[in-house]
């Protein structure tokens, strides 16, 4: 029953990850890219916890918290570089 | 009977966060401009991630594994708000206008783009229009 609930969450996860992706594509500014990509780290992060209960194994936690780090660095490296480009 | 009431539980927080997440992805396509998107995806997405990852702790009941998965939701709950702050920030930097044209901009006038300094009081001589 569990890996049954964890394929339709896989799904429902997999279809907001191509929602994001047309909103990555779609722009307009590029402040909407940045936010789409951090939207699909976060959205990672919640596959790999679903990932985590499927496949009965610790290890996609481990790919959870790295996924949450790399979202935020990311998000602010691009926040950083929108700011800077516009300054001159 | 202790199983299928963690697997009930279990169920219920994979469903309700996934589905959270994609109603924060519904309104990052369908919300009007970049400020109310930020605040679907900031908020949402999280709220879904979040769940998920309690889900995942009830599922495997370790306290290794819960303790894990307390500390990503803990460092998600710490660094979406910053981020998607310095984001709309950086928006605002560079112009991204609200739908709205009639909309209150509180911080028309009262922001240095260039320094990042917030003037209040008697250092605001009459608000300027932005375009």
């Amino acid at each position: 029953m569990i890996e049954l609930v964890c394929e339709i969450a896989l799904g429902i996860l997999g279809l907001s990850l191509a929602l994001t992706f047309a909103r990555l594509v779609r722009g307009p500014a590029l402040e909407d890219r940045a936010l789409a990509l951090d939207m699909i780290s976060t959205t990672s992060v919640a596959v790999a916890a679903v990932a985590a209960v499927r496949y009965r194994s610790s290890v996609y936690l481990d790919v959870a918290v790295v996924l949450g780090l790399i979202a935020f660095i990311g998000t602010v490296a691009f926040a950083r570089y929108l700011e800077r480009g516009e300054k001159q | 009977m202790i199983g299928t009431l963690v697997d009930g539980l279990v169920a219920l927080f994979t469903l309700l966060g996934s589905l959270a997440v994609l109603v924060a992805a519904v309104g990052l396509l369908r919300m009007p401009d970049l400020y109310t998107r930020m605040q679907a995806t900031s908020k949402a997405a999280t709220l879904g991630a979040i769940l998920v990852l309690i889900g995942t702790a009830v599922a495997f009941g370790s306290t290794a594994i819960t303790v894990k998965s307390l500390i990503v939701v803990v460092f998600l709950a710490l660094t979406v708000p910053v981020a998607s702050h310095m984001l709309a920030r950086a928006g605002y930097v560079a112009g991204v206008r609200m739908r709205d044209p009639n909309a209150i901009d509180e911080l028309d006038g009262r922001y240095e783009v260039s320094t990042h300094r917030l003037l209040a009081g008697r250092d605001v001589e009459k608000p300027s229009t932005r375009d």
